[in-house]
């Protein structure tokens, strides 16, 4: 490999993982402040896709269809939190899979009475559909780099909220101990709402991002559930920084796994998750 | 153990032949087709027109196949090969179908294949393209209206070769369709003198390809042939087209690469030169009448798997015509498929001594949202039934 494909390798895998870090950190708030083992997240990008095909045909627009859609995620994810999942607290993980899974296929069958099993392309905005050409043959996509600058933003304004708020330390301290918070008098109920409508609105955006590079398609939310229960448990069950690291690590393993070692891609992202299980079993940033 | 599954296995067997033979009693019966196809998932469009396919031609000879009314039994296979061989089962001796017809996906295909063997019941395919099932798992009773996955990616390596590329590299998933894709492109292309630069893989159905583009950035070969199918192909083209290789390095594949996708892929698509036993712009007087019919009947335009669902009625029809109508006088009825010239849409095709078309392959070019054709790049390709012993 010359200087200039690894760099180029490197970039991959930097963006690869960016967008697999906005929909793992949905899904580690969610497991680690709320305890539930939501299988659905991976039909919440789902949801995301196709919200961003409909809106987007509509209305002509891709950031349109995000600006629209991520109210809506928000509405949808209050909504089935309310209904569904803050019945599922107190019951144990078994019954939480069953649940969730469930609600895979309940989606999955609506999508494809909504919208039908067809393979949907949606346009890359005008303004970042073009490309850098890097070298000779190859060129890089404007809108895969804007996806990355739109990931690193909303990684610093997570970690702004959850450690510099108010509602961040009501997230952590219910994190920590429930009833303590609540006999403080604040109402955990409210936050488990924000918490996982926020998650289920991360899920969607990265849906919606990914939607003109990856096309929409039926079941492709489980491709992406599988990765994110691996980056939520290298990262550490709970930790939105750990999950970014984790992401990238991800990333990087990916890429170069299938560079280096194509035979062997394919479980080199699973080795890498063994491995920090033995070494650091409470996740890559925590201390075992 | 062994012996009780066997005595077990030929009880079952003669049963089977028993009630075979008391539905040929009944010459005025129906004819029961069974079709284990996927009507929900992924392909659930390619089991509907598969099924309109099959249904038209039965419209269109009035009802009937080789002289019978027709019914039928319909089981949905979710492409799911953990439950084919009961659905398989189910139709054969609960239902009692005269013949099987299914399915898209290929491990459902070998199940289902497995169970005609067994049960001595007559099956085609119309559509799983696994070399397996007209290779060393080839059967007298199973008949394929499809292709091979070997045929159309072979075609694509002789035409390659006979341009004069001479370095090529290929990108698939790896599972069993797209590394028999890879492998019948390579036999054709290593023949005519070409050389393989690279083969890449990647886990299906995992779609993060840019570390592959990279690489071939890198390498700079003469072309890239790919196996991809569904939503992965137009990931695939869209992010090649993105990664500005589209000018420099030509894109070329089995027509599945398009088939279903062209309107996912857009703009990245058009220009892409793909290989198929089928295509838009034939100019037979057979396709232009089955068009317009499917067209109206179904309000949407055919596509490749309804021919395929087409010709599998004709088959059979040809079968039973030869039976004089009895689904009990097999011999015959396979005899008569065997040597039927079947009038396709897709223009006329014969089966191979292991049940697959010898057909036409034709080099089609993506132009304003349709896969037009070219040429015919291979006229007759025969799928060399590699491991068959009939």
């Amino acid at each position: 490999m010359d200087f200039a494909s690894f760099l180029i390798q490197t970039l991959n895998s930097l963006q690869y993982g960016l967008l697999l870090f906005l929909v793992a950190s949905g899904l580690t708030l969610v497991f680690g402040i709320m305890g539930i083992i939501n299988l659905a997240h991976g039909s919440f990008y789902m949801v995301g896709a196709y919200l961003a095909f409909v809106l987007s045909s509509a209305t002509g627009s891709l950031v349109m269809a995000i600006v629209l859609g991520i109210p809506l995620a928000l509405v949808f994810g209050a909504i089935l939190e309310w209904a569904l999942f803050s019945h599922l607290y107190k019951r144990d993980h078994l019954e939480q899979v069953l649940l969730t899974y469930g609600l895979i296929l309940i989606f999955e069958q609506l999508r494809s009475l909504l919208v039908g099993d067809d393979v949907h392309g949606v346009a890359i905005p005008a303004f970042l559909d073009a490309s850098i050409q890097l070298t000779e043959v190859m060129s890089y996509p404007v809108y895969r780099l804007a996806i990355s600058a739109v990931c690193v933003a909303l990684a610093v304004a997570l970690y702004y909220v959850i450690q510099r708020t108010r509602l961040g330390m009501m997230i952590r301290a219910g994190n920590d101990d429930r009833s303590m918070v609540e006999s403080l008098g604040i109402n955990i109920d409210m936050i488990y709402r924000v918490v996982f409508a926020l998650g289920v609105a991360l899920a969607a955006l990265a849906g919606m991002l990914a939607a003109p590079i990856s096309s929409v398609f039926p079941n492709m939310g489980s491709h992406v559930l599988i990765i994110s229960f691996v980056i939520v448990v290298i990262g550490g069950i709970g930790s939105v920084w750990g999950a970014l690291v984790a992401a990238l690590i991800v990333g990087f393993a990916d890429t170069f796994g299938k560079v280096l070692i194509p035979e062997l891609s394919g479980i080199v992202v699973y080795v890498v998750m063994a491995v920090v299980l033995l070494w650091r079993p409470e996740g890559i940033l925590k201390k075992g | 153990m062994g012996k009780t599954v066997k005595i077990a296995g030929s009880t079952a067997l003669s049963l089977a032949i028993a009630a075979a033979s008391i539905g040929g009693a009944h010459a005025a019966d129906k004819i029961k087709v069974g079709l284990m196809l996927p009507y929900t998932g992924t392909y659930a469009a390619l089991g509907n027109a598969i099924t309109n396919g099959f249904k038209q031609y039965v419209e269109e000879n009035g009802g009937k196949l080789g002289g019978r009314e027709v019914e039928y039994a319909v089981v949905d296979d979710e492409s799911n090969p953990a439950k084919a061989t009961e659905n398989a089962r189910k139709l054969v001796s609960r239902e009692k179908v005269d013949v099987l017809v299914g399915t898209v996906h290929s491990g459902v295909a070998l199940a289902m294949a497995k169970v005609a063997r067994d049960t001595r019941t007559l099956m085609i395919v119309p559509n799983a393209g696994a070399n397996d099932l007209t290779g060393p798992l080839c059967s007298p009773y199973v008949f394929r209206s499809s292709f091979s996955a070997w045929q159309p990616s072979y075609a694509m390596g002789e035409a390659l070769a006979r341009k004069g590329l001479k370095n090529i590299v290929t990108v698939t998933w790896k599972y069993s369709f797209g590394e028999e894709s890879v492998a019948g492109f390579k036999e054709a292309f290593e023949k005519g003198g070409g050389k393989i630069a690279k083969e890449m893989t990647l886990p299906f159905p995992n779609v993060e390809f840019q570390p592959f583009l990279t690489e071939i950035a890198s390498l700079k070969p003469d072309a890239v042939f790919v196996f991809f199918a569904g939503a992965g192909a137009a990931k695939f083209v869209s992010d090649y087209s993105a990664a500005g290789l589209k000018s420099s390095i030509p894109l070329y594949g089995p027509g599945f690469l398009t088939d279903g996708n062209l309107d996912a892929m857009g703009a990245a698509g058009e220009g892409l030169l793909t290989t198929l036993h089928y295509a838009d712009g034939l100019t037979n007087a057979r396709d232009a009448a089955f068009r317009t019919k499917y067209a109206a009947r179904y309000r949407m335009q055919p596509d490749v798997y309804a021919v395929q669902g087409y010709d599998a009625a004709q088959m059979y029809d040809a079968g039973l015509r030869a039976a004089g109508g009895d689904p009990g006088r097999k011999e015959e009825l396979i005899k008569g498929m065997e040597s039927a010239t079947i009038d396709s849409p897709r223009g006329a095709f014969t089966l191979s001594r292991a049940h697959n078309p010898v057909q036409d392959i034709y080099m089609r070019e993506v132009k304003g949202g349709e896969n037009v054709v070219v040429e015919i790049v291979s006229k007759g390709l025969e799928d060399p039934a590699r491991g068959c012993k009939l």
